[in-house]
């Protein structure tokens, strides 16, 4: 049983799903507690895995008890042990947070919903979890099938959207499979470990093959993560999904794809080649300097909260990309603590957008006249989120942003230092604007029209089910700001793992 | 004449290459969604030509362990392997017995059918999603679907 855990965690939400799929369409009151089994087994047995990660380093975990170079191997350390916590818990928290949403906005499609939020969860788990190349690849297709067609439940804008999505995301997915041939061309390996120790032992670090390889990689995770230049499909995708799907969507996609990058950099290219061989960290921080700007910039533009909360995700991944490639130790814990608390913040800013619009029926930043009165505790988590999005202790934004910041010090890079700080105050202007006309705006007149559009007279405090969850994750993100030691000592325990970064700053 | 060379000895790759070309040109620039798809499913069939074409080598033979195989004329230097494949593998003899060059790498070409199923389910999803579109919007031009988009909104 105890060895059992990684199998444990992937397959409690494949299982789940073949089996909403199958009584679903019987009974669609199996759905959600059946959803919510499952994920409450996979975060009991991430919770686990971590511990035995924690106390005895890496597990690895052969399917089909094949060795290393044959068979296809799931590989825990404390870095994606973290990261496993982290999917479960969301993904749970937005489940429950689903049951009255997903009835409003997708009804009659609840079956179909479930199935294909259980399989992207599993899609989510394996990519983090799989330490094969190729199999990676077939988990990061089964996590955007799943998100395209989650997005395209919605009608009009979303189905386009969606569309846009799976030419973006094919395209990306497909750059990622060309580099993984080009890397078996060259070491004839495809798990991860294994990878490494041929480009070391053979000495391929010289190789154009090598080059060619790294860099259809890093494009093709760069399209799927939305790194700026090429983050076209994300800002409407998530913005017209409905908004359960955009619940669990947006936090998790891209900070896995960020950990992908991670990974292939850090484990199968390993930073010698990456930092020290190719030299290109200079270059990808000035890009990410750019993406963390226009997307802050462009999230300015929007007067649509959620699409303006789209453009932040831009860029949050400016942040994680830049602080991963300024090459020393502090700035990629910085990156990696700025995933969690990143997923949490984006999780709750959507959960309590989700709120507002289910409740309200308005987009717009505009109308959020009077909202601190309505709808109190809703406000309190969007307010707790939003500080964690400046920066301001004690929650964990201001801890992820201090290490990123510190990084970029140590690293002499004073542009992306001065990026973060814009950011972090243009963040500022961006949520006291949307908290000053929820909180000292008086209500127009003219609005009461608009509410019967929500089905509901009046607007109070949105159910339980909802509340509960949004609440939760505020409360998470003050927790992961105040045991910031603790989360910090397990990532510099996956850190020190990679070896030295080889840069001195 | 290196040219020459330089082209004809790598044929595959540049027909790899022209392929994915025309599907990424296809998916950007063309306004049919349909179109799209094709262009879609063209730039996933080149990158299987890719890698179906790594793992062939001049003169191998399909990757099956018989022994009618090792008894096959084309193969006089290998020498006749028996029931027990295995066991030869393990005894320093019998390594002679299965040479790799003989083979061609199946695994590029396991791996495709793995591909082959994540584009046919990437397709199925894009084709549905175009449909609705059409249900919605009752064009799949996107400029058509971009106007009603518009007056939607004014």
């Amino acid at each position: 049983m105890v060895d059992q855990y990684p199998a444990i965690v992937l397959l409690a939400p494949f299982f789940a799903a073949i089996a909403v799929s199958l009584l679903g369409n019987w009974k669609s009151g199996f759905c959600l507690p059946l959803t919510v089994l499952s994920l409450v087994i996979s975060l009991m047995s991430s919770i686990a895995l971590l511990g035995q990660v924690a106390e005895s380093g890496e597990v690895v975990y052969l399917l089909g008890g094949w060795p290393r170079p044959y068979g296809i191997e799931f590989r825990v350390d404390p870095l994606n042990g973290l990261l496993l916590v982290v999917i479960c818990t969301i993904a749970l928290l937005s489940s429950i947070y689903s049951i009255r949403a997903a009835a409003v906005e997708t009804p009659d499609k609840c079956p179909q919903f479930y199935t294909l939020y259980l399989l992207l969860v599993t899609g989510l788990l394996g990519m983090s979890m799989t330490g094969d190349a190729f199999n990676l690849y077939v988990l990061v297709e089964v996590a955007s099938l799943t998100s395209y067609a989650l997005i395209a439940m919605r009608s009009k804008r979303a189905v386009l959207a969606s569309f846009n999505y799976i030419i973006m995301g094919t395209i990306g997915a497909s750059f990622y499979l060309l580099g993984v041939g080009y890397l078996y061309m060259k070491t004839g390996s495809l798990n991860m470990v294994d990878i490494r120790e041929v480009l070391l032992e053979s000495g391929l670090y010289t190789s154009e093959t090598i080059l060619v390889a790294f860099m259809m990689i890093m494009v093709g995770v760069w399209i799927k993560m939305a790194f700026f230049p090429l983050h076209g499909w994300l800002p409407n995708a998530y913005s017209y999904a409905p908004s359960t799907a955009s619940c669990v969507l947006a936090p998790l996609v891209t900070k896995v794809t960020v950990y992908v990058m991670i990974r292939m950099m850090f484990t199968v290219f390993g930073p010698e080649y990456v930092f020290v061989y190719l030299g290109w960290s200079d270059v990808v921080v000035w890009m990410a300097i750019v993406a963390i700007l226009a997307g802050s910039i462009l999230a300015l533009a929007q007067t649509d909260l959620k699409k303006m909360l789209s453009y932040l995700i831009v860029a949050e991944v400016g942040y994680m990309v830049g602080g991963v490639w300024l090459a020393n130790e502090t700035a990629l814990v910085g990156a990696i603590y700025h995933v969690i608390s990143d997923a949490f913040m984006t999780l709750c800013l959507f959960l309590a957008a989700g709120a507002i619009i289910t409740k309200t029926g308005k987009y717009c930043i505009k109308d959020m006249e009077g909202l601190f009165r309505k709808m109190p505790w809703t406000m309190v988590g969007f307010v707790i989120a939003a500080l964690s999005m400046i920066g301001i202790p004690p929650t964990c934004g201001f801890f992820s942003k201090w290490y990123l910041i510190n990084g970029g010090i140590e690293a002499g890079n004073w542009g992306y230092v001065a990026a973060l700080l814009i950011s972090s105050l243009i963040n500022a202007i961006l949520f006291f604007r949307v908290i000053e006309v929820a909180y000292f705006k008086k209500e127009s007149t003219d609005s009461d029209k608009e509410e019967t559009v929500s089905g509901s007279s009046g607007v109070g405090e949105p159910p339980l089910t909802m509340l509960g969850p949004l609440l939760v994750t505020a409360v998470c993100l003050l927790l992961i700001g105040i045991f910031n030691q603790e989360i910090v000592i397990l990532i510099r325990q996956a850190v020190s793992s990679f070896g030295p970064l080889g840069f001195i700053g | 004449m290196i040219l020459v060379d330089f082209i004809v000895s790598r044929f595959n790759y540049w027909i790899y290459i022209i392929l994915m070309m025309m599907g990424l040109f296809a998916m950007i620039a063309k306004k049919n969604l349909i179109k799209k798809l094709i262009g879609m499913s063209i730039f996933q069939t080149a990158i299987i030509l890719f890698f179906v074409s790594i793992g062939v080598k001049e003169g191998s033979t399909i990757p099956i362990l018989a022994h009618e195989a090792a008894h096959d004329p084309a193969h006089q230097q290998a020498a006749p392997l028996t029931e027990k494949g295995e066991g030869h593998i393990q005894n320093g003899k019998g390594r002679d017995a299965l040479r790799a060059e003989d083979y061609a790498n199946p695994l590029p070409h396991v791996l495709m059918l793995t591909a082959i199923v994540v584009g046919v389910a990437t397709l199925g999803v894009g084709l549905a999603v175009v449909q609705k579109l059409h249900q919605e919007f009752g064009s799949i031009e996107e400029p058509e679907i971009l106007a009603k988009i518009d007056s939607d909104d004014g």
